[in-house]
């Protein structure tokens, strides 16, 4: 799950790390009001989407005072903005965040993430913040520095400094370092997050540090364990038709092709995706409908892939070990008859009864066609959307 | 022993499990000790069932919010064995467990997947019995359905089985493909192997070097997730592409580079293996 850089920055305040004043408005009216609030000088206007990239779209302006800061929410409220992250048709702008200008001495980077092959969280940091980290990664990486984090112990005090020191801080700032990281550590295990990233964390022209921009993801595992996060989702960010897939406790991610996909587990779902494309066609999207996939899910993955104009023909590709495939074929045919799917439908099943649920099909007088394995499965679905888009164009 | 055998889960595959040739012992379900469920006794802790069954595997399914619990538990008690299928465990609970008992000498497989079985012996997990026959090939999966689809084009080509793991879709598992190349190294029925990976993180990766250097057994290798957008989580929670890197393109490349015969399609697994053995 994602939240705002606003959102983030509040959570982050909470545990003691130093952020820049500011609110967030969603109406350009309310700018003015509380560039006055931040002294009447110099704010920052910053675009609030999900997606990083936001300086070099127009996201993030620089403003001398209240009446400016109004003038340039005004413009960003509304727009699409198209950033390296977004897409090529962008995100559309819905809230601004009004924080105070700094004068910056320094830009560095901060970031925790699990590193899967120590079993640790790291924390990594580099002098050269403020650009695109994975550039640093790849172009100089000796100038990024971590340390591997033993969840027993915590962010010992040593590993903070050694990495304060790595940035080139003095004096004060070790100890102002070490705390913020601290604290950051904390906020990252307490909301259990996913990814967290201060880029840039500054160094002001005053010795202070803070975190100038925040980006945080959470374990959407560990939801139900954080009922406050609802009100953190702002589903405006994500497709529709995934916001009402999760409603059903399906897995669906929407994709660029003309064949909808219905498949039982995750790694089967990314398999067929990829049979598809080899077999020349291009999935409409990935669904998961789960180990069990009883009728009702079956129904609810219909009502989702039907809503997506794109798809041309579906492929069924369910591997039930223990599912009965009669079972199956009865919940296919029910939610065909009942949502009035048109589009041509090819299914392949594996389980128990497969005989019979193909019988089901054959006899049901629908548009269904079976295939034996999964490659004839793929070829046959591409086909029919071929036939099927000559048909409409 | 189950861990979690009163609830439908546990109750089901205990029964599809002892029907398989498994020998069960008991179960766990806390507050329901001394009672007895489909012939089974049942026990408050893990513990206690051990002392009292001598159990020495345990299948863990028990709700999300308890699984961490439940694998602790199971190593607490000495267990040499503890499959965990529940899907959903947070991460930083995982970092935790893996974090108190790695070095320990409980082996855990999963979180997240669906157990093991050795082909007409036993399983422990929801592996479909009837899917397999014995035969001469191991399986090692990070996905449930595909490790399912591996099975069923291998006994269909009349090569079977010796033991398949589904080591489990999750950023962090107690059972790493190494882990489990190595026990076939040392199988000596298991003259090929399957392995199934797929995007995000690089344990593939890990393995190919490891394969490369250490195991002499022909590999199929198949990636799930080639047209997988970037920056998005592929149904199971260790799926994505972050930050350019875990791409299914770099895995295959990888495990192609160790001399693993890498195939494109997840149709042509097994009569990949099946050139491979007859070679």
């Amino acid at each position: 799950m994602k939240i705002h850089e606003y959102q983030a920055k509040a959570i982050l305040a909470k545990y003691g790390v130093p952020v820049p004043q500011g609110e967030v408005v969603f109406d350009a009216a309310d700018a003015a009001g509380v560039a006055k609030r931040l002294g009447g000088g110099t704010v920052v206007v910053k675009a609030q989407i999900h997606a990083g990239g936001r300086g070099k779209g127009g996201g993030v302006k620089v403003v001398g005072n209240p009446d400016e800061a109004r003038a340039a929410a005004e413009k960003m409220i509304g727009m699409n903005l198209v950033t390296y992250q977004t897409g090529p048709s962008g995100q559309k702008v819905q809230r601004v965040l009004i924080e105070q200008g700094l004068r910056i001495k320094r830009e560095l980077y901060l970031g925790i993430v699990l590193d899967r092959t120590s079993e640790r969280l790291v924390l990594m940091v580099s002098p050269d913040g403020g650009v695109e980290i994975e550039k640093v990664a790849e172009e100089t990486p000796e100038r990024i520095f971590k340390e591997f984090i033993h969840p027993g112990i915590g962010l010992a005090g040593y590993q903070a400094r050694k990495l304060a020191f790595a940035l080139g801080l003095e004096g004060p700032q070790i100890a102002q370092a070490s705390k913020m990281m601290t604290a950051l550590y904390q906020a990252f295990v307490a909301t259990d997050a996913s990814l967290l990233e201060i880029n840039p964390l500054i160094v002001t022209e005053d010795g202070s540090l803070l975190a100038l921009d925040a980006k945080m993801n959470f374990d959407d595992n560990s939801i139900f364990r954080h009922a406050d996060f609802k009100d953190l989702r702002d589903t405006s960010e994500e497709d529709p038709l995934e916001v009402e897939a999760s409603k059903y406790s399906l897995n669906y991610i929407k994709l660029d092709g003309t064949i909808g996909c219905m498949v039982n587990g995750a790694g089967l779902a990314m398999a067929t995706m990829d049979i598809i494309k080899l077999a020349g066609g291009e999935p409409a999207n990935f669904l998961d409908v789960g180990g069990g996939a009883n009728a009702d899910q079956i129904k609810n993955a219909f009502r989702i892939l039907m809503a997506d104009k794109a798809v041309r023909a579906v492929f069924i590709n369910i591997f039930g070990g223990i599912l009965r495939c009669d079972v199956l074929a009865e919940g296919v045919i029910a939610a065909v008859r009942d949502l009035g799917v048109r589009v041509p439908i090819v299914i392949r099943m594996e389980g128990t009864n497969v005989e019979q649920g193909k019988q089901m099909l054959k006899d049901s007088g629908l548009n269904f066609a079976t295939a034996d394995d999964m490659s004839e499965g793929a070829q046959k679905v591409v086909a029919a959307a071929s036939i099927a888009v000559g048909r409409t164009s | 022993m189950v861990q979690g055998i009163t609830g439908r889960e546990g109750t089901f595959h205990a029964r599809q499990a002892a029907s398989y040739g498994t020998t069960v012992v008991g179960g766990v379900t806390p507050g329901k000790g001394g009672t007895t469920h489909e012939g089974w006794p049942v026990f408050n802790t893990v513990a206690e069932c051990v002392k009292a069954t001598g159990a020495n595997a345990s299948v863990i399914f028990v709700p999300p919010a308890g699984g961490a619990d439940a694998i602790l538990e199971a190593a607490d008690a000495g267990l040499p064995l503890a499959v965990c299928i529940t899907e959903g465990i947070p991460v930083m609970d995982m970092l935790k467990v893996f974090g108190a008992i790695r070095g320990g000498t409980t082996r855990v497989i999963g979180p997240n997947c669906p157990g093991l079985i050795t082909a007409g012996q036993a399983k422990a997990g929801i592996i479909p019995g009837h899917i397999c026959r014995e035969g001469r090939v191991g399986i090692v999966s990070k996905s449930g359905t595909l490790t399912y689809e591996a099975i069923h084009q291998l006994t269909r080509l009349g090569l079977g089985q010796t033991t398949c793991i589904g080591i489990g879709g999750d950023p962090l598992i107690g059972t790493s493909f190494i882990d489990a190349l190595k026990l076939f190294r040392d199988d000596p029925q298991t003259e090929a192997v399957v392995m199934i990976g797929e995007i995000g993180g690089n344990a593939e990766q890990d393995a190919a070097a490891w394969i490369k250097a250490n195991f002499k057994k022909p590999v199929v290798g198949f990636i799930a997730g080639q047209t997988a957008p970037p920056g998005r989580r592929m149904g199971h929670a260790g799926a994505i592409i972050a930050g350019g890197k875990g791409t299914a393109a770099e895995k295959m490349e990888a495990l192609t580079a160790a001399g693993v015969r890498v195939v494109k399609s997840p149709a042509d697994i097994g009569a990949a293996v099946k050139e491979l053995l007859r070679a």
